[in-house]
Order: structure tokens, then C-alpha cells, then sequence
């Protein structure tokens, strides 16, 4: 059925829900590329106010996607909580967005309606929030996980510490991963995206973080970022994986060019629960997901790539993950073109991900080519600390050497947890105070003595004393 | 090192195992000034170098001395700012070429492309062509063909207009604010049009102080005659490769 809305003397149509999703987006490089964007910003607005009148059901009943050709739509309508929706089912979207700014959509009632959510009715909000909306409902919703540390508790900020190398080379990886937990980070997993995707380099790199975590029992866990078929290779001979990594998307199709089927990372979890390597928790997948991954993959099937990148959350949740990181910037302008729109895009995704259900963290990043820069991180990574934020990336700083893009450092991280008040998790706020890398107030000022500890023994005494 | 006046991290000695920004000292729960500034001027840089463009006719001249014919395509992108927002054009040939290409029957054929660093592929392309081309003894390989305004996929269309077995891509990568040169390479078997890239394999950071050039001549000659054994490139082939190159130097051991 088509929408129609007058704005002025002019009357905009929208063939379907499909149009009308993608015609209310902000505007974004990577929609106008797909050519589905609004012509401009009055078309925008009239199909943002049709959308406000569309019954939320609706996105149930008719999914953008069709149910028959899409295992993604399949999951997400198969699975749907009709009891859980009840209580939203009358409402339109634009209902729907009073109700979760209303006070009475508390921690309890978000985490209550999640199960009857569908990705669509959360990009379909989203659409006609500010950022301030997203960031004030986001703030209210609890996601809590947990394998050897707890991520999501209220008050807190995790950090994933991401030391890579360009040639996987061990003692850079470890002089990367000795500087981030000097500076307090790592609680959120210690993660290495491996330059090449061997089951050898894979085995090597899981054992290196692993012989870390162990000599100084940091309540953390590792990943190597190896596609999930290398993953389920090495769990099978032995090696220890503590979570299984894979990129996801929110089509059929676009998991297809990344390899993977539902039922394959359905394995994958089962396997990584057998081996029982966590201690508080098992939550064992951690999921990456980026807006524009379908389009570039031509698996949007004409939708908007706001939208499919919440389906991507609809895949997330089958498989209840530790963390869920949209790499929000790293995709190229042809999708987010500059600060602005990356700053959109990371909050969308956060606030999507999370009122589904999901421990959301994001990557706040960029690459060279596109229009933004580290003030424009900056500008985000508060505002995700404000929205409540499960983690982020700490990468030494912010230059990553192998991924050739830039992150938040392990200096940005400090600078949000202390500026908002954010602590680490718990096990690992309990760490670094024994450590002695964190002083009596929290604040990460290491002493000699800890860091002297934590070094490798070829350290020269003179080197040391600084 | 750290700025403002401050003394060096106790760990400042570990700087020698990466290039990666460690040790930066700090300014309260910031940046101390001098690593603040090292940053920009870095970021600056690599702004600045994503505005060159490629001579392809001079690449072209520089790949002459190896011995095989070397055509010069362009993708249907028109400058240098359609390239960057539309890369569905940079994955096309532009008719023009696609008609000049020639067919046959190739075992591989290589494809040399600006992608997004010029300097990558000005100055790591010819030496690892000629190191791997020394290593594929009995293979018919295809015209070095020079792309300019390049994505990965333009390869697809190379190779199934020159009737090519595989296809490998040798592209510029963006550039990282430590490495404004890193080269990539993409294997795909059976190239055409429309290829995910789950099917395709992929080597990254080649550059003098990433994957140097003679171990990633080596891999890639590894993965190019895995690839023709199995018939297939993407996630079915496993980069299983040894990590030494037979007679190369020793891993260092492992941080203690």
C-alpha cells in the first residue's frame, strides 16, 4: 500500500514501507549511492511524518525483506514475542517514540517489550528521533553480559583492547597489550584482528594473549578476529578460543559474501560453550556489524542501509553475544561521508542495537578518506558515553597500524570515563587497584612498581627507572 | 619523547617491537602535547597524499623491463571524487578498454591499481610482481594490465575479458597514518562479474615494514598454486602457508 503526505503545495508519495523507511533517513552517502534516499529534505520530512502514522504492526506484518527468500527475515519473524509485543501493539511509530521517552518506559519496561521488537520497528523509531532522543533512551535501557567480566552494568565503560600488528608479530602484539592495561584498558576482551586469516596464526595469536590473561590473572577474555570457520578449525584441535568473532549482516545475501549461514555460527557457539572457559558468564560470541556492509555486498535488497544494519542486530541476538560492535566509520564515505553522518549513524546503531536487546558497543572511528576527524570522535565518543555505552575500542593512539584507520585511544577511553564518571568492570576495576595500575580514587596512575611488574624481564633496570 | 616536559613511560623501551603508538605518556587523563601534534601532522600527511593521482603511463613503462605486455585500463568513474563515492564505478571496466583487451586462455593474470594509495602501488607493485613471477615457472600468465580509478572487483572484469583462470589485484590501500604505502593483493578464481568476496583470498600490508615483499611473493605464489590445485579462491582456501620463507630468517621469540 502506498503513503502519501503533503508538505506546502507539494505531495509526496511512498510506493511502499521499503521507500518510505529509506526516504525518512537522515541523509547518508551510502543511501543516496543506493539510490533510495529522499530528493530532498522536504520529501524527507513528508515521509518521516507518514512513517510517525504507520501502526507499529505493520512493520511486522509486512517485513522488508521477503519472509520466503531471506533467512534473516525468517529468524526474525519466527522468533518474534507476540506477548512481549502486546502491550505495543496498538501504538504507531510515532506512539511509539512518546512511549519511550515517557517515564513509564523504565529499565524493567524496555527490557520487557525487547523480545517483542522487531529490528524494523527499531530503525522505523529511530528515524523520527533527534540524537537526543537516541541517546536518552538508550541511556534508560540495561544489557548486561558476562564471561569473565561483566559488560553493560550501569555506571561502567569497558574497553576492547585492540593491539594489532601488520605481521601479526608477537612481541609487537605484546608491547601493545602491556601499554593498553598500563593505561587501564581490556576489560571489555582483549581482541586482535590477525593480518592474515590462518588457522597457524590464529592458534599462535589465541596462546599469546592467553599466556598474558594467565600470568597476571586479568578477569578478561580474548578473541581473534578469524572468520568463524577458521574459529570452529582451531576449537576443534584444542586451542583456546574464549569467543567466537564473525562479521554479520542484516540480509541473507550479505552474510552469504561473508561466508556464514545462521546455522553455522549456531555450531560455532555451541562449540565455544562446550569448551566452559568463562568464569561470571557465557556469553561467548562477539559480532561485528556496519551500516553499508549489504549495499557494498548488493544484498539490500533496495532498503536503506540504516535499516538493514538493525536487521543485523535481529541475527546478533539469536546467538546471545558477550559484545556487539558496530565499526561505525570504517566503512569509507561512499557510505557515511563525514562527521556528521558518522556521528548520526553511531548513535542510531547504538540505540537500535540496544533496545533490542543487545550489549552494544561501538567502534568510533574513521578513515582518511572521509570528512571527519579526531574532534568529530571526540563529539561522539561523549555523547555514546552519555547513551551508556557498553564499550569501545582502545587502540594505541587511536592509530591503527594494521587496520589503517582511526579509533579511540586508551588516552580518549580515560578521558570519558573520568570526564562522565564511568568506571570499569568490575572484575577488572578490582584488577587494576590490586595491580596497583589504578590509585585509591580509581584514576589510572600506575606505579613504578606495577608497571615494573607487568613488564617483561629483558627490561633493563636503567630503561625502567625513568 | 612524551611532551610537555614530562619524563618517558618506564615502558617507552617496548616502542622497538611496533610502530604502533605506545608509551604516549600523559597530560592528566590526556594527551601530553608533542604525541597531540605527531598525530596531526601525520593525519595531515595522509590527507594530503589522497590527492594524487596515478601516471599509469609511467607505471606502465616501469613494468615494461618483466618481460610481458602491459595494457592500461580505466573503470567508468570520471575523476578522482566520483571514485570515492561511487564504487560501483570503480568495479566496472570503462567499454573502451574492456573492447581493447584481448582474449586467450591464461592461467593468471595480474592487475596493478591506484585504489587509494598511489604510493603504495608506484613503489611496491613492480618488485613484487618480479618476485613472484619468478616464482610461477610453467604458469602462462596474461598482460600486466595498469588500472587507474580502481576498485578490487574491477579485476572481475579484467579477467573474464581476458579469459583468465584467476585474476590477482595488486591495490593501493588507504592509507593508515603509519603506513601511507601498504599494498594489497586479491586472488579470485574464475573471475566474473557479480563475484562476492567471500570468494576471493586476500594478503594485506604489503610494504617494507609490513608483509615484505619477498614473504608476500612467496604466500601469494603459495595461495595462486593452492588455488589452481583446488579450483577455487575465498573462504574454501586457507591461508595454510608456512610462516617462514625456506631459508629466510627466524621469527624473534615471543615477548618473555
Amino acid at each position: 500500500m502506498a503513503f502519501a503526505r503533503t508538505i506546502g503545495h507539494t505531495t509526496y508519495r511512498f510506493p511502499d514501507l521499503r521507500d518510505l523507511l529509506a526516504k525518512a533517513s537522515p541523509r547518508r552517502s551510502g543511501d543516496e549511492l543506493a539510490g533510495v534516499a529522499a530528493g530532498g529534505e522536504a520529501e524527507r520530512v513528508a515521509a518521516r511524518m507518514a512513517l510517525a502514522d504507520l501502526p507499529l504492526a505493520r512493520l511486522l506484518a509486512e517485513p522488508v525483506v521477503p519472509y520466503e527468500e531471506d533467512a534473516v527475515t525468517r529468524l526474525v519473524c519466527d522468533g518474534h514475542d507476540a506477548a512481549a509485543f502486546a502491550p505495543l501493539a496498538s501504538l504507531t511509530v510515532g506512539g511509539f517514540r512518546d512511549w519511550l521517552l515517557s517515564d513509564a518506559a523504565d529499565a524493567a519496561a524496555l527490557a520487557a517489550v525487547a523480545p517483542g521488537l522487531t529490528p524494523e520497528m527499531a530503525a522505523a523509531v529511530s528515524k523520527i528521533m533527534r540524537n537526543q532522543d537516541l541517546i536518552a533512551v538508550a541511556r534508560k535501557v540495561r544489557v548486561t553480559t558476562a564471561f569473565r567480566s561483566t559488560i553493560g552494568l550501569p555506571g561502567r565503560l569497558a574497553v576492547r583492547l585492540q593491539p594489532n600488528h601488520p605481521t601479526d608479530d608477537a612481541e609487537g602484539i605484546a608491547a601493545s597489550i602491556l601499554d593498553g592495561l598500563l593505561y587501564g584498558c581490556g576489560d571489555a576482551v582483549i581482541g586482535i584482528n590477525p593480518a592474515t586469516d590462518s588457522p597457524a596464526a590464529m592458534v599462535r595469536l589465541l596462546h599469546l594473549i592467553d599466556e598474558v590473561r594467565r600470568r597476571y590473572d586479568i578477569p578478561t577474555q580474548s578473541c581473534v578476529l578469524a572468520h568463524v570457520t577458521t574459529a570452529m578449525a582451531v576449537m576443534a584441535e584444542g586451542a583456546p578460543v574464549d569467543l567466537v568473532f564473525q562479521s554479520i549482516a542484516g540480509t541473507e545475501k550479505a552474510n552469504d559474501s561473508f561466508g556464514i549461514t545462521l546455522p553455522m555460527l549456531a555450531e560455532a557457539r555451541e562449540q565455544a560453550l562446550a569448551l566452559q572457559r568463562g568464569t561470571v558468564g557465557d556469553n561467548v560470541m562477539y559480532f561485528e556489524t556496519g551500516q553499508g556492509s549489504a549495499l557494498s555486498a548488493d544484498a539490500h535488497w533496495g532498503c536503506d542501509q540504516q535499516t538493514i544494519e538493525a536487521r543485523a542486530y535481529g541475527v546478533a541476538r539469536a546467538f546471545s553475544p558477550l559484545l556487539v560492535n558496530t565499526v561505525v566509520g570504517f566503512i569509507g564515505p561512499e557510505y557515511l561521508y563525514d562527521g556528521k553522518q558518522i556521528i548520526r549513524a553511531g548513535l542510531e546503531d547504538h540505540f537500535c542495537g540496544k533496545l533490542l536487546g543487545l550489549p552494544m558497543g561501538v567502534d568510533v572511528c574513521y578513515t582518511n578518506h572521509c570528512e571527519a576527524d579526531q574532534d568529530d570522535m571526540d563529539t561522539l565518543l561523549t555523547l555514546l558515553g552519555a547513551a551508556g555505552v557498553a564499550f569501545v575500542m582502545g587502540v594505541p593512539g587511536a592509530d591503527d597500524i594494521m587496520l589503517n584507520y582511526q579509533s579511540t585511544s586508551f588516552h580518549d577511553a580515560l578521558y570519558v570515563r573520568s570526564t562522565l564518571g564511568l568506571k570499569p568492570a568490575p572484575e577488572f576495576e578490582d584488577w587494576l587497584a590490586r595491580m596497583a595500575i589504578a590509585d585509591a580514587a580509581g584514576r589510572i596512575r600506575p606505579a613504578l612498581a606495577a608497571t615494573r611488574r607487568l613488564l617483561p624481564a629483558q627490561a633493563g633496570a636503567g630503561e625502567g627507572a625513568a | 619523547m612524551s611532551g610537555g616536559g614530562g619524563p618517558d613511560e618506564p615502558w617507552a623501551f617496548l616502542r622497538r617491537h611496533t610502530a604502533a603508538r605506545i608509551a604516549l605518556g600523559r597530560a592528566g587523563d590526556g594527551l601530553p602535547t608533542a604525541p597531540l601534534l605527531r598525530f596531526q601532522a601525520a593525519w595531515a600527511e595522509a590527507r594530503d597524499s589522497l590527492k594524487s593521482s596515478l601516471d599509469a603511463e609511467a607505471l606502465a613503462a616501469r613494468l615494461a623491463p618483466l618481460g610481458l605486455p602491459v595494457e592500461t585500463v580505466r573503470s567508468q568513474a570520471a575523476d578522482g571524487a566520483e571514485y570515492l563515492k561511487r564504487p560501483d564505478l570503480g568495479r566496472r571496466l570503462h567499454p573502451d578498454d574492456a573492447a581493447r583487451l584481448a582474449p586467450g586462455r591464461w592461467d593468471a593474470v595480474f592487475v596493478v591499481a591506484d585504489g587509494l594509495s598511489v604510493r603504495a602501488v608506484e613503489s611496491h607493485a613492480a618488485p613484487l610482481l618480479e618476485a613472484v613471477l619468478k616464482r610461477l615457472g610453467g604458469w602462462s600468465v596474461g598482460p600486466l594490465v595498469v588500472a587507474q580509478r580502481a576498485r578490487v572487483a574491477l579485476a572481475d572484469d579484467v579477467g573474464a575479458a581476458l579469459g583468465a583462470a584467476m585474476t590477482v589485484i595488486l591495490i593501493g590501500e588507504r592509507p593508515g597514518l603509519s603506513s601511507p604505502d601498504s599494498l594489497g593483493a586479491y586472488l579470485t578464481w574464475a573471475p566474473q562479474r557479480g563475484r562476492p568476496n567471500s570468494d576471493r583470498n586476500c594478503l594485506s600490508n604489503i610494504r617494507p615494514e609490513g608483509l615484505a615483499i619477498d614473504a608476500a611473493a612467496f604466500k601469494l605464489a603459495w595461495l595462486m598454486a593452492e588455488a589452481r590445485r583446488l579450483t577455487l579462491t575465498g573462504v574454501g582456501l586457507k591461508d595454510a602457508a608456512p610462516d617462514l620463507i625456506p631459508g629466510g630468517a627466524e621469527p624473534p621469540p615471543a615477548l618473555g
